[in-house]
């Protein structure tokens, strides 16, 4: 696939060794890797379609060799790419040619764990799953839960605002982050929040960095709210004939005041890879398939799961399995769970989109979907956040037949701009990155998008943090600057007074 | 002291279109004359005065301009009063899950006169905050006119949603120092069918805070907690609590739900000290007046503290401060929120930061004095210099004139 990227320095490229040299006085021993072979790893990140081999990988052991290659690439004006399991689905990791790729994967230490204030403070290194697993001792958990929780770092999850099946429930990663401690481009260190809640008192920064996609800051420390895990939690599997009536039922459960867990909907070529893959006993004779997880103490699950066994059967669905076991709770999901890897067996390639729309939209975009992969000539599954209305269209290419790739890209974009013509937006946690740059201006106006950089500015001004992600066009923060409202020339409204 | 209706500023412009707003914007751009921007005016005790030549009022920016119950989404006007929409919502069995404040009746003014902009602007919350966050997690989406007189709008109508930068959450507990929203969408959701609170009697602040640990550090699903000291907790729900010391812990959600969390609890609670329980309306008049700040609510602008810290060291601040001032205390949040009355007048803001910092840090702000006082007070928690760096830097993109709410936010 091909993307701009912003142009290389040449002067940068020319002084590699010089560079190369001045960061390994920083951080010594193999924390600097320049050798191709050794940099290879390194080259893309969970968007594997794009690949750059950095200008040299840097990994970084304490905050101060964090500061000190900072404040350096601040003085020369390097570019810095932060990396962190390197996950990302939307290249946002993706090296630069003339870049530092700043690898924050040494940073792997629970540092503190506090029961009674409800919160662990970890470095950004560890796994999203690495921190239930320091907590699960006394019954705790760290509730997002991308489905790549086994790797990707909590690090990185801050800086994607990283959501999960649960997060309708029990909110994004903004929602359960209650502090960090970042590097500035200047090699500043900040710290924002902590065990306490509502940060600083003063602006929302936290709520800022949070999703900012490593252009504002590279995180060195985070505090996150650790919850009790709920008493129990059982799943239903409802099978549908048609979208339009597991979407219906969707919504009773929510208009009835029910906030399952997780609530997940696939169609059939979806249920059919799941079901040849890992054999989770999914119906095969339906369209869609919803599993819905309640969770919390038995009488509640017990209680809710009656309303909505009822609401399925009311909204005409011909299949209704409730969890017998844990094993069978565990069963239901892994279909859904391994629905990526499923249809990366049924097709060579496939491209996962991750837009969101409001929840009623669903059979109008599932419609337009139908016709856009007739027109594009390829095929489509779907899994759904169906709670939230993020859907991840599973797009069926293969990279090898002429220009199925470019027709896959094609056919994505045009799935996204339905998703922000029926209300909705580009992505729902995947991340713009170097993937959806470019569709921006779908969904904000020119001066939407300057608002945004100018957080930008007010954090990175020369521009030198991950460059070339989130933002179509770079405009300079000296020219961002510049005040357009000429003196005398404004019209004063007649308002009414009081 | 009687009760004030919102404070009338006969020469403040009220716009009714978002064009409006962006004009009388650029008109103190162009003239570098700074402009107060307030919604219907009853958070004015709420940071330091502003001086301005003139006041921007979005009072009459109002009404709902999308509900959708089934999608749990509001969108309104930023003017359109609080509640107006908690009564639209109500009628379909939701609610506003942050449970914002109402500081009228601290202020001495009528209590359910706030607006929508000015809930998001002070990023108002209340006793579920330690469950289900503040108004900056509920916000979807806003439209605002920022200090250049240019109109944005930032997030959109879904909850999850990570496209570009989320400026609702700047715009956040910015006290209209960034920009002046126009429109804000929020997520609504299910009021719950049984609200049950136990309620400990006769704790110290230092085992309430043991209790309130445990019970939050439970899979009970607390949805608040908080302590009364003794005296104080009789100025709550007319006193319906007595003056004995309460420790207050409210189970929210579906009848047999809350039916079990409660018995649970109870059991693990066996022995710590005698139990109350409270039912349906009889817990929501406890917890509205916990929200208020009701035990502090006078008739006087003796100075109010609102501290926000790590639970477990709530009781460790009132205790140091006790040796030194004479104050009047009570908590929320697990004892992560520390509300202050400085008994003596003065607001003693060294003292109470210096005693916050020895103890981990937070914030503290002064939320209720007199203007004098807030004038010469840092109202705000003052920030280390590279915080204090950034904010600056983000109001000067945002506000490079300095036209909304100067000093407002010092």
């Amino acid at each position: 696939m091909a993307v701009a990227m912003p142009k290389p320095s040449a002067a940068i490229l020319s002084r590699r060794a010089a560079i190369v040299d001045a960061l390994k006085a920083i951080v010594p021993g193999e924390g600097v890797v320049d050798g191709i072979t050794g940099m290879r790893p390194f080259e893309t990140d969970g968007l594997t379609a794009y690949r750059q081999l950095p200008l040299v990988v840097v990994l970084p052991e304490t905050v101060g060799q964090v500061a000190a290659v900072l404040r350096y690439c601040h003085q020369q004006d390097i570019p810095v790419v932060p990396r962190g399991s390197g996950t990302s689905l939307s290249g946002g990791a993706l090296p630069l040619e003339d870049g530092v790729l700043l690898v924050m994967s040494r940073f792997n230490r629970v540092l503190d764990i506090d029961f009674d204030n409800r919160c662990a403070v970890v470095q950004p290194g560890v796994t999203n799953l690495g921190i239930t697993r320091a907590v699960e001792h006394r019954g705790f958990y760290y509730a997002p839960d991308p489905s790549s929780q086994i790797a990707c770092s909590i690090g990185g999850n801050v800086a994607e605002n990283s959501g999960g099946v649960h997060c309708l429930k029990y909110g994004l990663t903004a929602n359960n982050v209650l502090g960090v401690e970042f590097v500035t481009i200047e090699g500043e260190v900040v710290r924002l929040g902590g065990k306490h809640l509502d940060g600083d008192g003063g602006y929302d920064l936290l709520g800022l960095m949070t999703g900012s996609e490593g252009l504002l800051g590279v995180v060195t420390e985070v505090t996150v709210r650790i919850l009790q895990k709920p008493e129990t939690a059982r799943a239903v599997l409802i099978g549908f004939p048609s979208s339009e009536e597991a979407g219906a039922c969707v919504a009773e459960i929510i208009g009835k005041g029910i906030i399952p867990g997780g609530m997940e909907m696939m169609d059939r070529p979806a249920i059919h890879a799941a079901e040849a893959f890992v054999h989770a006993g999914y119906p095969l004779d339906v369209e869609a398939l919803l599993i819905v997880e309640l969770d919390g103490p038995g009488a509640e699950v017990d209680h809710l799961l009656a309303a909505v066994e009822a609401i399925g059967n009311a909204n005409g669905a011909v299949t209704c399995r409730v969890s017998q076991s844990e094993e069978e709770r565990a069963a239901f999901w892994a279909g859904r769970k391994a629905a990526f890897p499923a249809v990366g067996r049924i097709s060579p390639d496939y491209y996962c989109m991750d837009g969101t729309i409001p929840r009623k939209e669903l059979p109008r975009v599932l419609a337009g979907m139908k016709a856009l992969s007739e027109r594009y000539g390829l095929g489509v599954a779907n899994v759904f956040h169906a709670g939230d209305g993020n859907l991840h269209p599973l797009i069926l290419y293969d990279a090898n037949k002429g220009d199925e790739l470019h027709r896959a890209e094609a056919f994505g974009n045009d799935i996204l701009r339905l998703c922000v013509e029926v209300g909705g937006v580009l992505t729902g946690e995947h991340g713009v990155g170097v993937e959806k740059r470019d569709l921006m201006p779908e969904m904000f106006s020119e001066d939407d998008l300057k608002h945004q950089q100018r957080v930008k500015c007010a954090f990175d001004a020369k521009h030198l943090l991950n460059p070339g992600k989130v933002f179509p066009q770079l405009h300079r923060c000296a020219e961002l600057g510049r005040m357009h409202v000429h003196k005398g020339q404004v019209a004063f409204p007649e308002l009414p007074r009081f | 002291m009687t009760p004030q209706t919102t404070p009338a500023h006969p020469d403040a412009l009220r716009p009714q279109t978002i064009d409006d707003v962006r004009e009388v914007v650029a008109a103190a751009v162009a003239a570098e004359e700074p402009l107060a921007v307030e919604g219907t005016g009853t958070k004015l005790g709420l940071g330091r005065p502003v001086q301005a030549a003139r006041t921007l009022s979005l009072a009459q920016l109002c009404g709902v301009t999308l509900y959708e119950p089934e999608e749990l989404v509001l969108s309104a006007r930023a003017g359109t009063p609080l509640a107006e929409i908690e009564a639209l919502v109500d009628g379909h069995g939701q609610r506003l899950e942050f449970e914002p404040i109402d500081y009228g009746p601290l202020h001495g003014l009528e209590a359910g006169q706030g607006t929508l902009g000015g809930a998001l602007a002070c990023n108002l919350s209340g006793p579920r905050r330690l469950k289900q966050g503040a108004a900056r997690d509920h916000v979807l989406g806003i439209t605002a006119v920022s200090g250049r007189a240019e109109v944005f709008r930032s997030g959109g109508r879904v909850v999850k949603n990570v496209t570009g930068y989320d400026l609702s959450k700047g715009l956040a507990g910015s006290f209209g120092t960034l920009a002046v929203m126009t429109d804000i969408t929020i997520k609504v959701l299910p009021k719950c069918e049984a609200e049950t609170t136990l309620v400990l009697r006769g704790l110290d602040d230092a085992a309430a805070a043991g209790a309130m640990a445990a019970a939050m550090g439970s899979s009970a699903e607390v949805s608040g907690a908080a302590h009364l000291p003794m005296r104080v907790a009789a100025r709550i729900a007319e006193g319906a609590l007595g003056r004995e010391a309460a420790t207050l812990l409210r189970l929210e959600g579906f009848g047999p739900s809350v039916a079990a969390r409660s018995a649970h609890l109870g059991a693990a609670l066996q022995g710590v000290a005698p139990l109350e329980r409270y039912q349906g309306a009889a817990s929501a008049a406890l917890w509205r007046d916990v929200r208020d700040v009701r035990p502090f609510v006078d008739g006087t602008d003796k100075p109010v503290w609102r501290v926000s810290l790590a639970p477990t060291q709530g009781h460790e601040l009132v205790m140091q401060l006790r040796m030194q001032a004479a104050i009047d205390a009570f908590y929320d949040w697990q004892g992560g929120l520390v509300w202050l009355r400085m008994e003596a007048g003065e607001a003693e803001a060294d003292l109470v930061r210096a005693t916050l910092a020895r103890l981990g840090g937070g914030h503290a702000t002064l939320v209720r004095a007199s203007a004098a006082v807030r004038a010469a007070t840092s109202v705000f928690q003052p920030q280390p210099g590279p915080l204090a760096g950034l904010t600056q830097r983000l109001k000067v993109q945002f506000d490079p004139k300095g036209v909304l709410n100067p000093g407002r936010m010092g």
